[in-house]
């Protein structure tokens, strides 16, 4: 027996299954496959194999991989944790190796063996593994081999989001459709996995040395291994990627049984062991859809009645309507009579060309109506959409219309009492509440709940299934798993640990649309009393096409919805019916001609105008219309929009930035441009200008700063504005300072308009982030203060500074006499600015958008440019705080308030709310615990006053297309109800 | 049901009327502790009730009516109570829930707030909400705490802590199954009597307790074993309450560790410290300082007492005291930092490794906002000077799932495993 030694290891990933059989030091057989959920049943497969290889020969084996853990239970095997495997096979074969990366389909290791142990798996909200790449190449619409072919050439890199697979999806979507070439995309996708590998797993330590790669996705996608190495700079001798790497964790396991188990001889009793049923993992399941299909006819027959009418170009003459919906991900196009029936309408896919897609459209129904002998004449077009703009200039459509109008104004069509109309696309999910026929609140999903409904066709891909035929397998599924509501990402996992558990296809698609349904509505709408959504409820969208989905809302909340057959056109239709009921005498759309030789032309840059440096498309056509995309301002289309020169934004950034007197000096003090010093560096620069100290300022923030710092940050779920603090003492760092200053501050100064005056514990604790995980021999004072209260200050500078530096009691009394001035005078101006642009607004009649901020939120890098969307929407752009230096009025709320940046915006939206021409909208760093709170008292605040809440969450992510919908469905809404409401007094004095 | 009376800011207020008919609800963090706690209020004529609910009850009760980006422990909280009051067990009308307010700038000083939001939506308007609290926040003449009582919740704290301690120590080498346990409740259970029959609950009968309680615990055989062995630190409630870890203990029980959890009352020294450390910093009321560090001293001498009683006994690992472990983090994190467990956080992973335990679990809800400080903000630090600590931290979330975090602690458990093979 002794001379015969097999060794079995077996790795059961969350996606893959992989197997390595020893025969003492060599691998005789070795299998690398796809489980496609079928653990258990791939598994046997796998054993009935080798059983043939072994031929009764004894054999030791062990488990191991994320879904190993329950096969190992089961069949009561030896189980070894996945990154340990790791550890033991590198080990062995590999001596040198300092650090170990090992991408799989769901998990990312990283080992450190080296200078300490040191071994980490990603945290829960993290992207950058296998079935990442995996989706994001079916939204591309490339096969695996093919993603890496295209990566492979490259011309460029595009920034995109690397904290999740949702967001970096919704980075994706927009650069899809500013028509970015897929081998760029496809790259960047790589660079974004890179990214978040060593932001989340490293989490402040340093990759060097002789670094290996591992697992899956790193063995197969060449490119990506390419972006690791140049990311991490390493040399040729250093970058080590071996044979069998995808093999390595098996091998790991296999090495591992050779001590830790016995001999078996006898495959049979393992393999019975897994064919046993479990009972109890069906704990978790919801109740079915639909019981039997009686109960499914009924439903079906309910649903049937709203049907619009249809009919033929060929037995049509007379007007006609066109709408266009240019979608995130689809293209929707409708043509109808003068009697609302639909004539032709179309449901495309974009590819990123959604020019090309509008234009084949178009001149295939304007060849029907020609061919079909002239007889119909179209009278207006409308368009809606992100494509909006460019299929306006492109086409010459007649209106352009905001996407909740144009929704609107079809589920209106259906049921004129409408009051909830819920649109669950690809990407987004809209919804908005009526009350008196006007719009009262909008909804939006934020990027984190995004992508739900392309979730689910990307998932059904994955599967080998169309969207419609695996949801349909859920419609009577018994046993429904529950998968959370969180984000796509936790629903990806959770499907996971629901194939882990044996949870059937059915089962899981039904899941599927009931998280959809739940995201919607606990996420995104925020529901808590279902029952105030409305009485007559519309939904649309092409993810309600499914009967699953609309079973699924339904059921959740207890009541009918009216689904028109039409779900997935209603955007188009909607400008139809506003084209119709707008009709002109003749519409401006190109006629065929135009369009057989409309030719256009793509090209990309970057604008230099401002900091923004926004990636342009530049569309030239062929009668020498130019039309520019991807920008934020209108600077392009319509040229600077000059009478509106409000931006408070701005001006308190540019405040900000020419703090610092300009007069050199022998000592110097370098101050971090970060988090509360977007507000508190004047008190501190005339602190120590006063001190004779020239300030210097860390470089402004910008993606390539965030990447300088990025290093360090130990936690990856931070907010944005906290991780960019790393890039910005990292760039002072470099300069040549005496000491870096970055005080810790519990308490920020009481404004009298809360219970209390405290910062957030990041903005108060991080500079205790930074003494911790940045390395330097440079002097970095971090000390707490607190600034309210004058006397305390001086005496407790004194105590600080003069342990630094030589200092006298009455020049700290001087410096903060000055700090003190600076800082009022600082407010001041701040005051000064809004109430000129309170007056300017007034007298020219323009509606005022305050943004409910913190003072890092002018920093252009975290606001992505917001301020300027809002100005090229012809607003007077002002903030919170700046509302409430003005006003100081304290406001009653419901929750304990005691942060006074926060305290700020309850005060403005006191204010905001009592004046038509004013209006909010709150702006979210991902991460920001506390708007979890502000965010509903804001909203509460806002609507008992009959105004709108709007918040746009946003973090490294560059995406502004929901940005410029939310902030286009607030004015339009804001336009709608002005027209609706008696004048109130509006004028400030 | 007994006529509302509204304080100034619109919330019901607990009456003396109320005390003598309504149930009061409790969601149970810690058992042994609040076994006892309830136990003191039962006896001052209240009739308190510990919910003990599973995870997937009230989950989604709390997904419906708190903001999902609030964090877990609030989303837990509001989800037991809602949960128990739909549950048909409770009469709405008589019933009042009481949870506990620590203040501070972190969310959690808000969950009573969103508490009382999330009750309006759902329907249930008449419900009081009773916030327990040293800070002297919101009165009710129905709920008062006087100096006595607070002894005796100190006490029952104390107490827990050392039950718990001693528990942990003993449960995973005793030779009979179940004797710890069963030793752990026959001591509840005695300390419950106590305070019913006895008006006697000062040092020197806690002193007698422990020195009991101790000799108790040295008496379960035991066998000698070497084990992994794991300490959780992290956010309170995650850290504390089964239902919030998905039973992170009983999980780390199984796989043959012992677990080493840190008590209660080096929180509530922590907080109480804070008061005194913010004073010094930031100036303020000179005689509140004083009261405090006389409170302080109050808490440190019952806490040098079980400590002494501890070292007597030898057998048993004694943890430090609070003055000690602060002195330990100094060089790490400043005692300015006191939101959520602010520095106490930190000074107990050091605590742990100083006294052995090198395999540390750092367990926090989603996006912890002090987390990101004095967590995993202060890990590379503890790091680079303690090579051999083996380290994770897990987020919990009604969306993370157990195969997940169990996968890391397993990680965890495997290099431990080696380490314990090499020594």
């Amino acid at each position: 027996m002794k001379d015969v030694n097999f060794k079995i290891g077996l790795d059961v990933g969350s996606t893959t299954i992989k197997c390595v059989v020893l025969k003492d030091e060599e691998i005789v057989f070795k299998c690398y496959e796809r489980h496609k959920s079928l653990v258990v049943e791939k598994t046997i497969e796998l054993l009935l194999k080798i059983e043939k290889i072994l031929e009764n020969k004894p054999f030791k084996i062990a488990i191991t991989g994320s879904a190993g853990l329950g096969i190992s239970k089961k069949a009561n095997l030896e189980f070894i944790q996945e990154v340990y495997a790791t550890k033991i096979a590198s080990l062995k074969y590999f001596k040198d190796v300092d650090v170990i990366i090992e991408l799989g389909g769901e998990d990312a290791k990283i080992l450190f063996l080296t200078n300490g142990t040191e071994i980490r798996m990603n945290g829960s909200c993290a992207g950058g593994t296998g079935a990442f790449i995996d989706q994001m190449a079916a939204l591309l619409k490339l096969s695996l081999k093919e993603f890496n072919e295209y990566a492979l050439k490259h011309e460029k890199i595009y920034t995109i989001a690397s904290r999740c697979g949702v967001f970096a999806k919704s980075d994706i979507q927009s650069l899809i459709n500013q028509g970015a070439a897929k081998k760029d995309l496809a790259a960047s996708i790589f660079q974004a996995v890179v990214n978040q590998t060593i932001v989340g797993l490293a989490q402040g330590r340093e990759i060097k040395g002789k670094v290996m790669f591992l697992g899956g996705p790193l063995t197969f996608f060449e490119e990506l291994r390419n972006r690791f190495k140049e990311t991490l700079k390493l040399s040729e001798e250093n970058f080590i990627f071996p044979k069998n790497s995808e093999f390595f964790v098996a091998l790991g396991a296999s090495i591992f049984s050779s001590h830790g188990t016995t001999f078996k001889t006898d495959f049979k009793s393992i393999i019975k062991k897994l064919k046993e049923k479990n009972e109890d993992n069906f704990k978790n399941s919801l109740p079915p859809l639909f019981k039997n299909e009686d109960e499914y006819k009924i439903f079906l027959k309910e649903h049937k009645k709203l049907d619009v009418k249809f009919e033929e170009i060929e037995n049509y003459s007379g007007d006609a309507f066109l709408g266009i919906d240019a979608g995130s991900t689809t293209t929707k196009i409708v043509l109808i009579t003068e009697n609302y029936e639909i004539l032709y309408y179309k449901y495309l896919s974009n590819n990123g060309e959604v020019l090309l897609i509008v234009l084949n459209s178009l001149k295939e129904v304007l060849t029907k109506i020609k061919d079909s002998g002239n007889k119909i004449k179209i009278k207006a077009a409308a368009v809606t959409g992100y494509g909006e703009d460019l299929i306006r200039n492109a086409f010459s459509v007649d209106f352009g219309l905001v996407e909740t109008l144009a929704h609107l104004t079809a589920a209106r069509f259906f049921v004129p009492e409408v009051d909830f109309v819920i649109d669950i696309g690809g990407q987004d999910i809209k919804c908005f509440k009526l009350k008196n026929k006007a719009i009262d609140s909008i909804f939006l999903n934020e990027a984190c709940s995004s992508g739900c409904g392309s979730f689910l066709e990307t998932f059904a891909k994955t599967l080998g299934f169309s969207i419609s035929s695996f949801v349909e397998k859920g419609l009577f599924a018994k046993n429904p798993v529950d998968l959370g509501s969180r984000c796509t990402v936790f629903m990806n996992s959770s499907v996971k640990q629901a194939q882990k558990d044996g949870a059937s296809l059915e089962d899981i698609s039904a899941g599927l649309s009931i998280s959809i349904v739940k995201n919607a509505l606990y996420k995104v709408i925020r529901a808590k009393d279902k029952t105030k959504l409305g009485k007559n409820i519309v939904v649309q969208g092409g993810t309600f096409l499914n009967d699953a989905v609309l079973k699924a809302f339904e059921d959740e909340l207890n009541l009918k919805v009216t689904r028109p057959s039409i779900a997935g056109l209603m955007g188009a239709f909607g400008c139809a019916i506003y084209a119709k009921e707008n009709s002109l005498e003749n519409s401006t759309i190109l006629n065929l001609e135009d369009l057989t030789n409309f030719k256009y032309e793509t090209n990309f840059t970057k604008c230099n105008h401002c900091q923004n440096k926004c990636n342009l498309t530049v569309h030239k056509f062929l009668n020498g219309k130019i039309y520019v995309s991807g920008n934020r301002c209108d600077y392009y289309n319509k040229g600077l929009v000059k009478n509106s020169n409000f931006n408070i934004v701005e001006f308190k950034y540019n405040l900000i930035l020419n703090t610092p007197k300009k007069i050199k000096r022998t000592r110097k003090v370098g101050i971090p441009l970060v988090l509360n010093m977007y507000e508190n560096l004047p008190f501190w620069a005339s602190f120590f200008e006063s001190l004779n100290f020239e300030v210097v300022l860390s470089d402004e923030s910008n993606r390539k700063l965030y990447e300088l710092g990025q290093a360090s940050i130990p936690s990856d779920t931070a907010c944005y504005p906290a991780k960019l603090v790393h890039g910005h003492i990292e760039s002072l760092l470099k300069k040549d300072v005496e000491f870096i200053f970055y005080p810790s501050m519990t308490y920020n100064f009481n404004e009298n308009i809360s219970d209390n005056f405290y910062n957030c514990p990041l903005v108060a604790y991080y500079p205790e982030v930074i003494k911790s995980n940045i390395k330097t021999n440079k002097k970095i004072i971090i000390e707490n203060i607190g600034l309210n209260n004058v006397n305390y200050f001086e005496k407790t500078a004194f105590k600080i500074f003069n342990k630094y530096f030589k200092v006298t009691k009455a020049e700290i009394k001087k410096a903060a006499k000055n700090a003190y001035y600076a800082h009022n005078k600082y407010k001041e101006k701040i005051i000064n600015y809004a109430k000129n642009a309170i007056k300017f607004a007034n007298e020219n009649n323009k509606n005022i958008i305050v943004i409910a901020d913190k003072p890092y939120h002018i920093d252009p890098e975290i606001n992505h440019g917001v301020d300027k969307l809002i100005i090229a929407n012809d607003c007077v752009l002002l903030t919170a705080d700046a509302i409430s230096f003005l006003t100081k009025e304290k406001v009653k709320t419901k929750i304990l308030n005691q942060w006074s940046y926060h305290a700020r915006i309850y005060t403005a939206a006191k204010f905001v709310a009592k004046f038509n021409n004013m209006n909010m909208l709150h702006l979210v760093s991902f991460g920001c615990g506390i708007d979890a709170i502000t965010t509903d008292e804001l909203r509460s605040i806002l609507e008992e006053n009959g105004k709108l809440y709007t918040y746009i969450k946003i973090d490294e992510i560059n995406n502004l297309a929901t940005v410029k919908l939310r902030i286009k469905s607030m004015l339009a809404a804001i336009e709608e109800t002005k027209k609706l409401k008696t004048k109130k007094e509006h004028v400030y004095a | 049901m007994h006529n509302l009376t509204y304080s100034e800011d619109e919330r019901i207020i607990f009456t003396k009327e109320m005390k003598k008919t309504y149930k009061i609800l409790i969601p149970n963090m810690l058992p042994t502790h609040f076994e006892l706690l309830k136990n003191i209020l039962n006896l001052e004529g209240f009739n308190c009730d510990l919910l003990n609910y599973e995870n997937s009850k009230i989950v989604e009760e709390g997904l419906k009516y708190t903001n999902n980006d609030m964090c877990y422990p609030c989303l837990l909280v509001v989800g037991q109570f809602i949960y128990a009051l739909k549950s048909g067990n409770y009469d709405v009308n008589k019933t009042a829930l009481l949870i506990t307010q620590t203040g501070g700038g972190c969310r959690a000083s808000n969950y009573i707030y969103i508490l009382r939001k999330a009750l309006k939506k759902a329907g249930f308007f008449k419900v009081p909400v009773i916030s327990l609290n040293l800070s002297n926040l919101e009165k009710n003449p129905g709920f008062k705490l006087n100096l006595k009582l607070i002894k005796k919740f100190i006490s029952a704290l104390i107490y827990g802590d050392l039950l718990m301690d001693l528990y942990n120590q003993t449960k995973p080498y005793e030779k009979i199954k179940g004797s710890s346990e069963e030793l752990k409740k026959k001591w509840t259970e005695k300390l419950i009597m106590q305070y019913k029959t006895s008006t006697n609950f000062g040092k020197k009968i806690m002193t007698k307790n422990f020195n009991s309680i101790i000799s108790d615990f040295s008496k379960i055989e035991i066998i000698k074993l070497k084990k992994v062995k794991v300490g959780i630190v992290g956010e309170i409630y995650v850290k504390y309450a089964s239902n919030a870890n998905n039973n992170i203990e009983d999980f780390l029980y199984n796989e043959n560790t012992e677990v080493i959890v840190p008590g209660i009352l080096n929180f509530i020294i922590f907080k109480v410290d804070n008061r005194i450390v913010d004073i010094e910093l930031y100036g303020g009321n000179q005689f509140k300082k004083y009261i405090y560090i006389k409170f302080k001293r109050y808490l440190e001498s019952l806490q040098q007492i079980l400590i002494n009683t501890m070292k007597k006994h030898k057998q048993f690992s004694v943890f430090e005291s609070f003055e000690e472990i602060k002195k330990e983090v100094k060089p790490y994190i400043s005692y300015g930092v006191k939101m959520g467990e602010g520095w106490l956080l930190t000074a107990e992973i050091l605590e742990l490794v100083k006294s052995g335990v090198k395999n540390i679990i750092c367990v926090q809800p989603f996006g912890c906002l002090p987390n990101h400080i004095v967590g995993k903000g202060m890990i590379r630090k503890i790091l680079s000077k303690h090579s051999d600590v083996n380290f994770a931290a897990i987020d919990y979330d009604p969306g993370a799932t157990k195969v997940n975090q169990e996968n890391r602690i397993k990680l965890i458990l495997a290099s431990a495993r080696e380490n314990l093979n090499k020594t």
